[in-house]
């Protein structure tokens, strides 16, 4: 459905996108992890005609964006990280803007209301979009996508700035869309990625550093890299055990949580689960665990982890 | 480009903009008729007229300011450039929305001439026709370079207030253009003097050369608004 070949974008002297190749098949949701300034926006402003790249190929359907914008744009509906809205207008007249824009053939008035009716945006349908919250408007731009039954949904980062109930509603949303669409969707949120998408493609300083299906991208973040323990019991004792346990990397104490209990932080080795262990041994040696939480992995650690550490790190980039 | 048209010039009247734009006109149009016509005594417009030209020096960026530059600072142009509308479609719907609805307050303030029929003779039809068209074909030029100004900037004022500058320039290097004695700078500069042109119209002459010099600045500038947009793209 997708293709991208040997994308290369720059800005004057920096790097935007630094040789992007990859390939969506239909029906496929895609994930596009990176942090922010990994290039992602810029990735999908090519994919979806509003830049050209510097060199390589970008084909929808076949198509070279390039050489047929027209025909290659009107199997896309997009949603920019900012949803294009004219706040002048109401959801109905903008959604009949967009239909008439894409040159929709489709009967209009039920092809709209149904768009309105996947998008939930049925309640607010005749009023102006300035008046609508932040979840609303997102939710018209998805619908503005929609219009023209696109085969290819591309969302930029669709969840940002909205409250967790509505970062739920749009999730649940683009999940419905998946089952009859291609979607690719951007985000630097690790969890919406595996909430939502079939693969994962991840994206840093505009390389792609991993490129491989949700459960497989599960597998190898799983194993938690960093504990927050709540230990009972003198300080530099327990600082020295953790220190001396099999599978930590490092330990550190952070600070008194209450009489004789201190926090500490605990990095371990590389894809070892040491949580049981720990526990048992702390029990063992008559320090209470009192707490102990296994930190989410940040999309940084992820790459480091994709890519093995920091000096490898540096150099990918 | 038949939605854009539309929706900008619906946009005209959704914000004060259009209200302004038709209301001001109109009172000027007004005022400059009884003062060249009906006070001075004499059915002759080509004085009218030429007030009328001076008076788009604030009435077309009026209309222009807004039609790159809002587009770019609210991101919609990510709509419009994602849409399967081409670059020179997107470009000429806005063109022609500010074009009717200046054309269209034009038209409309041609009724004051009806004040002169039987008061004081008659106006020379043709005559009038070919100075109508003079300040028609003016204002095409000055809208396309009010939007070509508009696609340079995000911000609306800085686009207006170019455009009145340019179009300041263009019409007074008519007055500058005599006093210069280098016979070839002269000529250049005569060349870009939009208001020398008007004068063959205001004659009542119907003149090709004039009509395709105010089309080629028309084109011209709409070629350079395609132009900066293609560009941006590759930025």
């Amino acid at each position: 459905m997708i293709e991208l070949s040997h994308i290369v974008k720059r800005f004057g002297d920096k790097l935007a996108v630094d040789d992007v190749s990859f390939a969506v098949g239909e029906g496929e949701i895609v994930g596009f992890l990176g942090p922010n300034g990994a290039g992602k926006t810029t990735t999908l402003s090519i994919l979806t005609g509003y830049l050209s790249a510097t060199s390589g190929t970008a084909k929808i359907g076949g198509v070279d964006i390039l050489e047929h914008p027209a025909e290659a744009k009107r199997q896309i509906g997009f949603l920019p990280e900012y949803a294009p809205l004219y706040l002048d207008m109401t959801v109905e007249e903008y959604l009949g803007f967009v239909y008439e824009l894409k040159g929709v053939k489709l009967p209009r008035a039920a092809h709209l209301c149904e768009i309105a009716a996947v998008a939930r945006v049925e309640d607010v349908y005749r009023r102006v979009i300035k008046n609508l919250s932040k979840g609303y408007r997102q939710r018209v731009g998805i619908a503005a996508a929609l219009v023209g039954n696109p085969k290819i949904l591309v969302f930029d980062e669709p969840t940002v700035g909205l409250d967790p109930a509505q970062i739920v509603e749009i999730r649940n949303l683009i999940r419905t869309l998946g089952r009859d669409h291609t979607i690719i969707l951007s985000t630097h949120i690790l969890s919406e990625v595996q909430a939502v998408c079939d693969r994962i493609v991840v994206i840093d300083g505009g390389k792609i550093l991993a490129d491989k299906s949700t459960a497989e991208f599960v597998e190898i973040t799983q194993a938690p890299t960093r504990l927050n323990l709540r230990i009972e019991g003198e300080q530099a004792d327990v600082l020295r055990f953790l220190r001396s346990f099999n599978g930590v990397k490092s330990a550190e104490a952070l600070a008194r949580a209450e009489e004789g209990v201190y926090t500490y932080f605990v990095q371990t080795a590389e894809g070892k689960d040491i949580r049981r262990d720990l526990f048992f041994a702390l029990a063992e040696h008559d320090f209470p665990v009192l707490g102990m939480e296994a930190l989410g992995m940040s999309v940084e650690d992820i790459f480091l982890r994709l890519v093995g550490g920091d000096d490898n790190r540096k150099e990918v980039r | 480009m038949g939605a854009i048209y539309r929706r900008e010039l619906r946009a005209y009247f959704i914000s004060p903009v259009g209200y302004v734009f038709v209301g001001v006109f109109l009172c000027l149009a007004g005022a400059f008729f009884a003062l060249s016509t009906l006070y001075s005594g004499t059915t002759s417009l080509s004085s009218y007229f030429t007030y009328v030209l001076m008076s788009f020096v604030v009435l077309i960026p009026l209309l222009t300011m807004r039609l790159f530059s809002e587009e770019r600072k609210s991101r919609t142009e990510q709509l419009l450039l994602t849409s399967p509308v081409s670059l020179w479609g997107m470009v000429m719907a806005k063109f022609f929305a500010a074009f009717t609805l200046f054309g269209a307050t034009l038209l409309v303030s041609c009724l004051n001439f009806l004040f002169i029929k039987g008061e004081y003779g008659a106006i020379n039809v043709p005559v009038m026709l070919a100075q109508l068209l003079g300040v028609l074909l003016c204002g095409a030029a000055f809208c396309a370079l009010g939007i070509f100004l508009s696609s340079l900037t995000e911000n609306q004022l800085i686009a207006a207030l170019t455009s009145i500058g340019a179009i300041v320039a263009m019409l007074g290097l008519g007055f500058i253009t005599s006093g210069i004695e280098n016979t070839a700078l002269r000529v250049t500069l005569k060349w870009f003097s939009v208001s020398d042109r008007f004068y063959t119209f205001s004659y009542g002459l119907f003149d090709f050369v004039s009509l395709f010099y105010y089309v080629s600045i028309a084109f011209v500038f709409l070629f350079l608004t395609v132009r900066v947009l293609e560009k941006r793209r590759w930025a």
